[in-house]
């Protein structure tokens, strides 16, 4: 039992605060780099449009723990560039996780109707101002959702930046339940994956439950009444 | 009985010359032409399909035409040179699936166009967008979002926006085809008092009994281009051609008088 | 040239390892498929405890780090298995840990694709007098199968890249595995991962290719219009 409480101890001390640092650094970033994107994947021009779908395939399509291994290992062996660990899974993982928020924004925008931009073009608004002022803001809230998603994916993904050595929680894990297999005993290393699965449980739910609660926030007051107004 | 007001003919407040406009295969506008001095009202009727819409939207060039010249007074919006939203901001467009901004309220509504476009400063701005939607008989509704309002309400809301620019002209695109019957009316009476007050208006509509009773002058179009035109009573009693007579007989038919 | 012959070396053994990739992937999502139904049904038509277990089991798989899962199957279970006298090679475990875990998205894919299925269908089914089993089997399941597709396809293309994770569990020669060995015996270790990221990406992309035809072979007109509005990975 002892041992239950020393391992949550370490992992919530040593491994826990790199894992949600990482998390939010890979969030802002996906979120800083996949709107511009998404906003030039929808009304760019035709090359760019094409760039962008480009780089969304790509970061899409190659496995994560590739890209960690490219840019840690590749990078250092190959160019003699060698990142912090943190730097390199930051790199890798928020590449893919821009990639993948474009694509949510992306969905977002298309969203809106069309007839929204055309209203706010016959009043006389540019382009610019039809995004900034009605495009965007009904954009944001359709795009909560699946933020959601994305939040919870980025969480799990940065396991696996143990793999070049950054000490986050899995890594520490892994520290302590090999020690714990020669001290205590094959059978205890169960327990402790059991145990940082559920710190990873209850950091998912606990944002999951502040995203909701920012999605009611948010919520256009008439979409969920729309069902009874006509009368 | 005619009940319209006789306006002073008032200069030019708009020339389309010569309009075309294609879709792929499709010659859906084959050179149209008009001309709208201020305070007319002018109704467009015709069969679906045959470029009503279109021809609005060329109006304020939410479509570009491919042919064909567009005047706003002196100002000429198919020119590159021309800003168009400078252009678009002095007319207003009603739509048919009334378009409001979702996530803003009736009163946002109305007042964004005034305070991001005309700079207008908010106070000032809330207080036009008020006065419009007392105007259109929704001032109660000021907070409303408009999920939680009729379709009757909404386009009356969407009414108030186009009116809170100032506009020279006002396009109405079909603005009652998609609503209930029993809210058609209300829509109508705001189109009928701005008619009246001396808005210029061009209405593309079936509502005959609108048209008849405000209208200075019916526009049959089919087939991309313009068939008759006239005043309402003459071209109801007495059409020159004999689809003119046919489609009036055939609206008169499921619309009533 | 340097490049052909780095190539040339390369490419085969990449090769063979992206066919026990394969198999990986093939075993996994094939087990998720199995597992997945089953937990969906329990979860629909099953007693209380039964559904109880089936919402645990899929909370639990997707709220926790695959890599946590997998090490769980390789290094957490054995010791209890050889108890039991059970021994379990990396594959085996490889392809349990992969597919219990696919098994919890499959089944939320099923579960939103009966749902979308309107209720209609089912009040009809019963007043022209089918059981519920018959119903379930001749005109919900049939609809069912072909909304899941799209969702489907997305857990085949997830399944693929995921089989990377294989690489913790040493002993498994699948691409990454091998990549990683062949990457670190060169200098040349940023290109032996570009091969490496450009194969998955070729595999990615004709799966999806051939996916979306297939996808279009069984489309019924009037059949899933909408989306299904679940949570999708990545």
């Amino acid at each position: 039992m002892d041992l239950i409480w020393q391992s949550l101890q370490l992992m919530v001390e040593r491994g826990l605060p790199t894992t949600i640092l990482l998390t939010l650094a890979l969030l802002g970033m996906g979120l800083l780099m996949g709107y511009p994107i998404a906003f030039l994947q929808v009304y760019g021009p035709r090359p760019v449009r094409w760039l962008c779908r480009g780089y969304e395939q790509v970061f899409r399509g190659i496995p994560a723990i590739v890209l960690i291994l490219l840019f840690h290992s590749g990078l250092s062996r190959t160019f003699g560039i060698l990142l912090p660990a943190f730097a390199s899974g930051l790199l890798a993982l928020g590449l893919r996780s821009s990639a993948y928020q474009s694509q949510i924004f992306r969905g977002a925008i298309q969203s809106v109707s069309e007839g929204q931009m055309e209203a706010a073009r016959s009043m006389g608004m540019s382009k610019v101002q039809a995004i900034r002022y009605v495009i965007l803001p009904q954009a944001f809230r359709l795009s909560i959702p699946p933020w959601t998603n994305e939040f919870s994916s980025v969480l799990k993904d940065t396991s696996l930046a143990s793999a070049i050595g950054v000490h986050e929680l899995m890594k520490q894990t892994t520290l302590i339940y090999t020690r714990a297999s020669y001290t205590e005993g094959a059978r205890w290393v169960l327990v402790i994956l059991i145990l940082v699965a559920l710190i990873y449980w209850i950091m998912t739910a606990l944002g999951n439950a502040g995203l909701g609660y920012l999605e009611k926030r948010t919520r256009i007051p008439g979409f969920e009444m729309k069902g009874q107004v006509e009368r | 009985m005619d009940t319209r007001e006789h306006h002073a003919l008032g200069d030019i407040v708009l020339r389309v010359e010569n309009v075309h406009k294609t879709y792929g295969e499709n010659h859906v506008l084959r050179g149209v032409s008009l001309i709208m001095r201020r305070g007319e009202t002018k109704v467009i009727i015709g069969p679906s399909g045959t470029g009503k819409s279109t021809l609005l939207r060329c109006i304020n060039q939410l479509t570009t035409p491919d042919e064909g010249k567009v005047w706003l007074g002196d100002c000429e919006m198919t020119s590159p040179k021309e800003d168009i939203n400078c252009a678009r901001a002095r007319i207003g467009f009603v739509f048919q699936s009334f378009n409001l901004f979702t996530h803003l309220t009736a009163l946002s509504n109305v007042r964004i166009a005034p305070m991001k476009v005309s700079k207008m400063p908010k106070a000032e701005a809330t207080q036009l967008a008020m006065m419009e939607l007392e105007r259109v008989g929704l001032a109660d509704k000021a907070d409303a979002y408009p999920a939680e309002l009729s379709g009757g309400q909404q386009q009356r809301v969407s009414i108030a926006r186009a009116l809170a620019m100032s506009p020279q002209l006002i396009l109405f695109d079909e603005p009652t085809s998609a609503l209930d019957p029993e809210l058609i009316g209300e829509v109508l009476t705001v189109m009928i008092d701005l008619a009246r007050d001396g808005m210029t208006m061009l209405a593309v509509t079936h509502e005959m009994g609108f048209a008849r009773v405000v209208a200075d002058e019916i526009i049959f179009m089919e087939g991309g281009s313009i068939l008759e035109q006239g005043p309402p009573d003459e071209l109801v009693r007495n059409p020159k051609h004999v689809r003119t007579g046919e489609f009036l007989n055939k609206i008169t038919e499921l619309y009533g008088e | 040239m340097g490049v052909i012959d780095f190539l040339g070396d390369l490419l085969p053994k990449l090769l063979q390892a992206a066919v026990v990739t394969l198999e990986l992937t093939a075993g996994s999502i094939a087990l998720g498929f199995v597992v997945g139904i089953l937990l969906s049904f329990g979860r629909v038509y099953g007693p209380r405890p039964v559904r109880w277990f089936a919402s645990g089991y899929i909370a639990f798989f997707r709220g926790t780090p695959l890599l946590t899962q997998l090490l769980l199957v390789y290094f957490g279970l054995p010791p209890y298995l050889a108890m039991i006298g059970i021994r379990i090679s990396p594959m085996v475990a490889a392809i349990i840990g992969l597919g219990l875990n696919s098994a919890a998205y499959q089944a939320e894919y099923f579960r939103g694709a009966v749902q979308s299925i309107p209720s209609g269908q089912m009040m009809a089914a019963r007043s022209i007098g089918l059981s519920r089993l018959k119903a379930i089997r001749y005109v919900i399941l049939p609809q069912a199968l072909r909304l899941v597709i799209p969702s489907w396809s997305n857990e085949l293309i997830y399944s693929i890249k995921y089989s990377s994770l294989a690489y913790f569990l040493t002993g498994i020669q699948e691409l990454m595995f091998v990549g990683r060995k062949e990457a670190l015996r060169t200098a040349n270790t940023f290109q032996v991962y570009i091969v490496v990221a450009l194969i998955y990406l070729a595999i990615v992309l004709i799966v999806s290719r051939l996916l979306s035809m297939l996808e279009e072979h069984s489309r019924i007109p009037g059949l899933g219009i909408g989306r299904i509005q679940t949570d999708h990975r990545r």
